[in-house]
């Protein structure tokens, strides 16, 4: 069997190998919310927080995601009402307050484990349509730089990486450390069966996760 | 762990159980089609009635065979007696033996557990064991047909490993149809001990092959498959085709990554890493392999069309739009160079439309200045044959020879040979490859222009989109190689 981890620390893990993340920070009470948001000065309004746990899987569904959060009294009220919202099922749960990135162009990212080819990873076009499109490549992990280049290369829609709405062209250096930080996950730490980046947010060309999560063996 | 396979593709002499004078019978089968392609080493049949087969005379027994003179054995017999069989035949000396006896784990527990005993013993006896229940082996160095099935093929560079004998027959019957011919071909059967890593390894170190082309359906022991393809990738080009799309389904897909991964997705990114040239059916696969082997690699994309009139240049274009080549813009001093040896009326652009305005030397010298220009990566001339083809109405509409007939139908086909024959030698000289396409290789393959291309063992394409699809496999090989310093 497995189990997820939670958001925040799903997010500690594939930023240590390198993976860029949306700065944030947690907290499990509202003033510790507050005060950590104060204590970080990369996280900066306006804000997204949600109730993350490892057993909260469906943020978005039950509610437990508070976007463009302007102050901090915004943020308060909506710290007060996440936590307010834990169910006892849910066991132990922070609040997470991530920067909110902008950028019109969503990727995909991840690791799955495949029956055939063990550890695999995988980047594609994200968005609400990504398993419409299924315009995805996959590798089987380790990756080198060049792998990960050429993964960029096989995405079938190439426009997407180009200039885009006023938007720079995506930043391949940046995109290449990421898958390869990702995949370096999957080599580096026990038990990994799948992780989810979904989506990676193109913000200024360059890759940002917005939200992680990881899959492990429960042993 | 590498084998070696050199007594099951070159062997000095051959063992080949279950003969009788049944025509219709695996054994005689074996015996015909390798006495037919012109095996020079020595042949043992060997059966349970005593006397001759074509010609061979018949020994009743393994122990017959002198000490030594076969390395290679056949195997035709039913599953009972085969471990008896390859015990003897070890004993005389053989280390490679094909199976092509079926009753293995094809037919159920039993034959299961027949096959795990074969699999123990060539291991204690050392024998590389090809099959069981696979239909032969052929090797055009030793003249070597041993199938239970047809066709032998012309000698080339390509060597075939498959997990479905049937599409080893479609390569053969494909070598035969364009004349790009084979080194080697083995039918795995149930690849019980060797299977299409071992095959393609030994393919690897072959002086004999240049391409490796592989069909194959089901994945065992994937990740150690990717690492031995791979390696076998840095070395030689290998071509793959897979059968069966159906995906595995016992996923993870709690996951959205999980959500969206197929087999079909991981197998082809699997082959991107691994430098596998994946073609989507048996005959692109086989012509991919056929170009590669009588190609020289591209070091880019930039690819020139020469054409001898429009609508084909424009197709080839087409093609190009669903692959990573490009039809580069003509560099102002290649323009300078074919509008001195054209009519105004040329196309001034690529494709270059020669509209019809050559002359005798036009297309080997606008070929030579397409290929060894240092900003074009490869050729592809289109319209071979057209002049052999107008000539061939010549030829058959009742005025031949008079009217001047003979001397113009002459001429024509003369063209179209040397035109032929300057695609091969310009590619070999610059360097640079120079792919011909017509569907005439395919509707008049007596036609002069295709006929040549075939003499000279190349690929005639048979169409610009068909051309254009083995051009990108295997140009995206090259770039595979170049993006890690091979």
């Amino acid at each position: 069997m497995s189990i997820t981890l939670s958001e925040a620390e799903s997010r500690r893990v594939v930023a240590g190998h390198g993976v860029p993340v949306s700065p944030f920070v947690t907290g499990t009470t509202t003033d510790e919310v507050v005060a950590a948001l104060d204590a970080a000065p990369t996280v900066v309004y306006p804000v997204v927080a949600k109730l993350c746990g490892r057993a909260i899987a469906h943020k978005t569904e039950r509610g437990l995601v508070r976007l463009r959060l302007g102050d901090e009294a915004a943020l308060r009220h909506a710290c007060d009402e996440l936590l307010a919202a834990a169910k006892p099922d849910d066991g132990d749960v922070e609040v997470l307050v991530s920067t909110m990135v902008a950028g019109n162009r969503e990727l995909i990212a991840g690791l799955n484990d495949d029956p055939q080819f063990g550890l695999t990873v995988m980047l594609g076009v994200g968005g609400i349509l990504a398993e419409a499109i299924r315009d995805v490549v996959f590798r089987l992990v380790p990756i080198d730089e060049v792998d990960a280049g050429e993964m960029i290369d096989d995405l079938a829609t190439q426009r997407l990486l180009e200039e885009f709405r006023g938007e720079p062209a995506v930043d391949r250096r940046a995109l290449i450390d990421a898958l390869v930080g990702l995949a370096r996950v999957g080599e580096q730490e026990a038990g990994i069966r799948a992780i989810d980046l979904n989506p990676m947010i193109l913000v200024d060309g360059r890759p940002i996760a917005v939200d992680a999560l990881i899959e492990i063996d429960d042993r | 762990m590498s084998h070696d396979l050199s007594a099951l593709f070159d062997p000095k002499g051959i063992i080949i159980t279950g003969v009788s004078n049944h025509p219709g019978k695996f054994g005689f089968v074996t015996l015909h089609n390798l006495l037919a392609s012109g095996y020079e080493g020595k042949v043992f049949p060997v059966g349970r009635e005593p006397g001759e087969v074509l010609g061979r005379p018949v020994l009743g027994s393994i122990d017959d065979v002198p000490d030594g003179e076969a390395d290679m054995v056949f195997i035709c017999t039913p599953q009972a007696v085969n471990e008896d069989l390859l015990r003897a035949a070890a004993a005389k000396g053989v280390s490679a033996a094909f199976f092509a006896a079926a009753g293995y784990r094809e037919a159920g527990p039993e034959g299961a557990e027949a096959e795990a005993r074969l699999v123990a013993l060539a291991d204690e006896l050392g024998v590389a064991v090809a099959g069981p229940n696979g239909q032969g082996v052929v090797s055009t160095p030793s003249k070597m047909c041993a199938q239970i099935v047809a066709p032998y093929a012309p000698a080339g560079r390509i060597a075939v490993a498959s997990q479905s004998g049937n599409f080893v027959s479609s390569f053969l019957n494909l070598a035969h149809h364009t004349g790009v011919g084979v080194s080697r071909a083995v039918a795995a059967g149930n690849a019980a001990v060797l299977g299409i890593a071992d095959y393609v390894e030994w393919f690897a170190e072959d002086p004999e092959t240049s391409v490796c082309l592989v069909y194959m359906e089901s994945v065992d022991n994937g990740r150690e498959m990717f690492e031995r393809l791979r390696a076998v990738a840095q070395r030689k080009p290998v071509v793959v085709v897979k059968g069966g799309a159906s995906d595995a389904g016992a996923r993870a897909a709690a996951s959205h990554t999980g959500a969206l991964a197929s087999d079909d997705a991981v197998f082809d990114g699997m082959c991107r890493q691994a430098g596998l040239i994946r073609a989507r059916d048996v005959e692109e696969a086989f012509e991919a392999a056929a170009t590669i082997a009588t190609q020289p690699l591209p070091t880019g994309d930039r690819v020139v069309v020469v054409t001898t009139v429009g609508g084909w240049g424009v197709a080839a274009v087409d093609a190009m739009s669903d692959t990573r080549l490009e039809a580069t813009p003509l560099p102002p001093d290649l323009y300078a160079a074919i509008d001195e040896k054209l009519p105004p009326r040329w196309s001034k652009n690529n494709p270059v439309d020669m509209a019809g305005g050559e002359t005798r030397d036009t297309v080997p010298e606008i070929l030579e200045l397409a290929a060894s220009h240092p900003d074009v990566d490869a050729v592809l001339f289109l319209g071979l044959g057209i002049q052999s083809n107008t000539a061939a109405m010549m030829r058959e509409g009742g005025f031949y020879p008079d009217h001047g007939l003979e001397r113009i139908v002459g001429f024509h086909e003369r063209q179209d040979a040397r035109y032929a024959e300057a695609a091969a030698e310009i590619a070999a000289r610059t360097n640079t490859p120079v792919l011909v396409a017509t569907e005439l290789a395919n509707a008049r393959p007596d036609n002069a222009g295709p006929a040549a291309v075939r003499a000279a063992g190349r690929m005639c394409h048979a169409s610009a989109g068909r051309a254009v699809r083995s051009l990108d496999l295997m140009s995206r090989y090259a770039k595979w190689r170049r993006a890690r310093g091979l």
